[in-house]
């Protein structure tokens, strides 16, 4: 496969992992974030921490939208669809995660509530034209990647006049999180304390070196958001496409930006990347979203500024002003640890219920359903390392 | 046959008529169906009999039985339909142990409406699958569902065959040390089928591999009769084949994924929908695990067969108290292949 193959080659990897090997400084430990579960599950599917000497350590971040969906809101579009007897069009990964008391819109759909798993948004448009006596709600989530085509179907339906749609709006916002991640984490590590302890002797947040940062989104938004990072935290990012060898490069290139003390904002997928994202769908979101005063998201708590709400001008096709959508305070499973784990405090291993009470195919918490979930990239591809260790 | 025929009016009509509830009702209409549509097509002396049941002699040696349901949608997919699969899946099921297979059974549960035409294109299916394969189809039963009670047609099949004297072949056998051997490239039935119901269009369609391997079986039992185990990768692929089996032996795989054999387009699609091939099902592959000294000896003999042509070893079995099925990726690193969980992709059989 063109522009992929190249992009997973073995004999390419060995290289970069040998230099890597080389420059790395034995007596010192680099621990690397990456946002986006879609390095995570890369990380995981093809191996990459063989390749990396042990003083470099990958953290996995919150970037996984099924997973930082609060239960509350799940819950609300569980019971949106029970009370109002729409068609609720979801993306597959969606359906099993447990909203409150442990139900899924997987049980509901058994139950008899008409949800539908859908590719894309523009197949919940085509169920409304085809069923016009039907509600169809769209429920949408996802950082900036998926919230062009969101804003494009809103447009399109408000064009058709078409009554019988909606979107039930969840829509995040990357830098937010990663600012919220920064302003709990303590400063750039130095061997032997890989875990920080508090006074009282739980653990908080690990120090984190460097980002690897998001790759699908960074070409909606452009890499000039996350100046921040290196300009008010002290932390190199490098903005990484999903394939394993750019994860790999970005790794080398964070760790040369640590010996040399540094922190910039690099790109290595400059093959899709700019630093001014792809305007066009920066202006569609604009013109269709606005910022919500705050929003919750699960382990990170609520943020400022850090989701979109549908216009007033859209209304008409917001879920949320359409039905009458209560807001639900769910709590998580008290032994589920997905909140520590979305922040980098707790790897995955680390949750007790890993693998015992919560396996994919009766998950607990969100990050073990979804493909982009630390908890599940763990347990489908890595779970022989923590036997190994054990 | 001919004489009878008189007691029904006209003939059916294979054109425009639909599957009416009287076709299951037990009176003249459901013979009408069975001799104009199935016996048509299946025709054997065990069939003309016109029994509720097949009687035949039985070989000596261990006799196999094998069922499988289908409920594919579509039930017309580039490289076959439902008719052909449900003969080939049973075939396969009951070839899995190394047996030949020697009779087929066929049940169907058709939906008020069902064009006649496609059931007359599916039933035809079957009987050149089941001709091609030499195993007759020689008993079979009808039943008709309410409109909006089914999906067009259910067929269920049921095998029997003989196990040749001296292979026992069962999934429990598997060995440390023993060689993992797969017949051909992954994920194409599964890709077929998918494809044609998302309606995903490509110049070099994905055809569906769905095939009869008892013989490549025989051939490969002929030269190596201590096989110790054959699987048909379907429904959940290989990995959930490999778990599966890594489960009832008690050991562990590891599998070098250099060595998996994937077509190009199945790996763009797979690619493109965020699918791993490796789960994707398949209706004409087998895994073969067999003792390392003989896996060349069986690799030859599977590449002989037009079936295993593109045959390969693509790891080996191995103690592992965790029962893990790992592999070596391609990149240099290592992983595990899991069990599929939940559905990657329903009514793929």
């Amino acid at each position: 496969m063109k522009y992929l193959d190249e992009f997973r080659d073995g004999a390419l990897a060995r290289g970069i992992a040998a230099r890597i090997r080389q420059e790395v400084e034995p007596n010192r430990r680099y621990a690397l974030m990456e946002f986006c579960g879609g390095h995570t599950h890369a990380i995981c599917r093809y191996g990459i921490e063989d390749l990396l000497p042990d003083n470099v350590r990958l953290i996995h971040g919150p970037g996984c939208p099924v997973c930082v969906l609060p239960s509350g809101r799940l819950q609300a579009a569980i019971e949106l669809v029970e009370r109002e007897r729409v068609v609720l069009c979801s993306y597959g990964d969606l359906l099993r995660v447990p909203g409150a008391h442990g139900d899924t819109l997987l049980k509901v759909k058994a139950r008899g509530a008409d949800v539908r798993m859908v590719y894309s948004i523009s197949d919940a448009l085509d169920i409304a034209r085809a069923e016009p006596k039907r509600q169809v709600v769209f429920f949408a989530i996802g950082f900036e990647t998926t919230t062009p085509p969101t804003a494009v179907a809103i447009q399109q339906a408000q064009r058709e006049g078409l009554g019988n749609f909606s979107v039930y709006c969840n829509h995040v916002l990357t830098p937010p999180a990663l600012r919220a991640l920064l302003g709990i984490a303590p400063s750039p590590s130095v061997l032997p304390s890989p875990l920080a302890k508090e006074k009282s002797g739980t653990r908080v947040q690990e120090s984190v070196d460097g980002f690897i940062g998001p790759a699908h989104v960074s070409t909606i938004i452009g890499s000039q958001p996350y100046e921040f990072v290196a300009a008010d935290y002290r932390r190199p990012l490098v903005i990484a496409g999903f394939e394993p060898l750019d994860v790999l490069q970005a790794i080398s290139m964070l760790i040369r930006q640590i010996n040399a003390s540094k922190a910039e904002v690099e790109n290595e997928y400059t093959r899709a990347v700019g630093a001014e994202g792809n305007r066009k769908a920066q202006r569609l979101m604009a013109e269709v979203f606005t910022l919500r005063p705050t929003f919750e998201w699960r382990g990170l708590g609520w943020l400022p500024n850090s989701a979109l709400a549908i216009r007033p001008e859209f209304a008409e096709w917001d879920a949320e002003h359409r039905f009458d959508i209560p807001a639900i305070r769910a709590t998580d499973h008290k032994a589920c640890a997905c909140g520590e784990v979305l922040r980098g405090v707790k790897r995955p291993q680390d949750c007790t219920v890993f693998g015992t009470a919560c396996t994919p195919d009766h998950p607990l918490g969100s990050c073990m359903v979804s493909a982009e979930g630390a908890c599940a990239a763990y347990y489908h591809y890595g779970r022989f390392r923590q036997a190994a260790a054990s | 046959m001919s004489g009878r025929r008189d007691i029904f009016a006209r003939r059916l009509d294979l054109v425009h008529g639909c599957v009416e509830m009287s076709h299951g009702g037990g009176g003249r209409a459901m013979a009408q169906l069975i001799e104009e549509l199935f016996l048509a097509a299946f025709d054997n002396d065990w069939l003309r009999t016109q029994d509720d049941c097949a009687q035949f002699a039985v070989p000596s040696g261990r006799l196999v039985m094998a069922t499988d349901s289908h409920v594919v949608s579509p039930l017309f997919f580039p490289g076959g339909d439902i008719g052909c699969l449900s003969v080939h899946g049973t075939i396969n099921d009951v070839a899995m142990a190394g047996a030949r297979p020697l009779y087929l059974a066929s049940s169907f549960i058709l939906e008020e409406g069902f064009s006649l035409a496609d059931l007359q294109r599916i039933v035809e299916s079957m009987a050149r699958a089941a001709q091609r394969a030499g195993v007759p189809i020689v008993t079979g039963d009808t039943k008709v569902v309410e409109r909006g009670k089914g999906d067009g047609v259910f067929i269920t099949t049921t095998g029997v065959g003989v196990v040749p004297e001296g292979v026992a072949i069962s999934a429990g056998r598997a060995q440390p040390g023993d060689a993992v051997l797969l017949s051909g490239p992954l994920g194409d039935h599964g890709l077929a089928v998918l494809a044609q119901r998302e309606h995903l269009s490509f110049d070099a369609p994905i055809q569906s591999d769905t095939a009869a391997l008892h013989e490549l079986v025989a051939a490969m039992v002929a030269t190596v009769p201590g096989i110790h185990c054959l699987r048909d990768p379907t429904r959940g692929g290989l990995a959930s084949a490999l778990n599966e089996i890594a489960r009832q032996a008690g050991v562990g795989m590891r599998l070098r994924e250099a060595a998996i054999p994937v077509r190009e387009p199945v790996r763009a699609l797979c690619e493109f929908l965020g699918l791993d091939p490796l789960y994707v099902a398949n209706e004409g592959k087998l895994i073969a695990i067999c003792p390392a000294d003989s896996a060349d000896a069986l690799l030859t003999a599977m590449r002989a067969h037009p079936l295993g042509r593109e045959a390969a070893i693509i790891g080996e079995v191995v103690t592992d108290a965790h029962g893990f099925v790992e592999m070596e990726t391609a990149f240099g690193g290592r992983r595990l292949v899991d069990w599929l969980s939940g559905e990657q992709l329903p009514r793929i059989c």
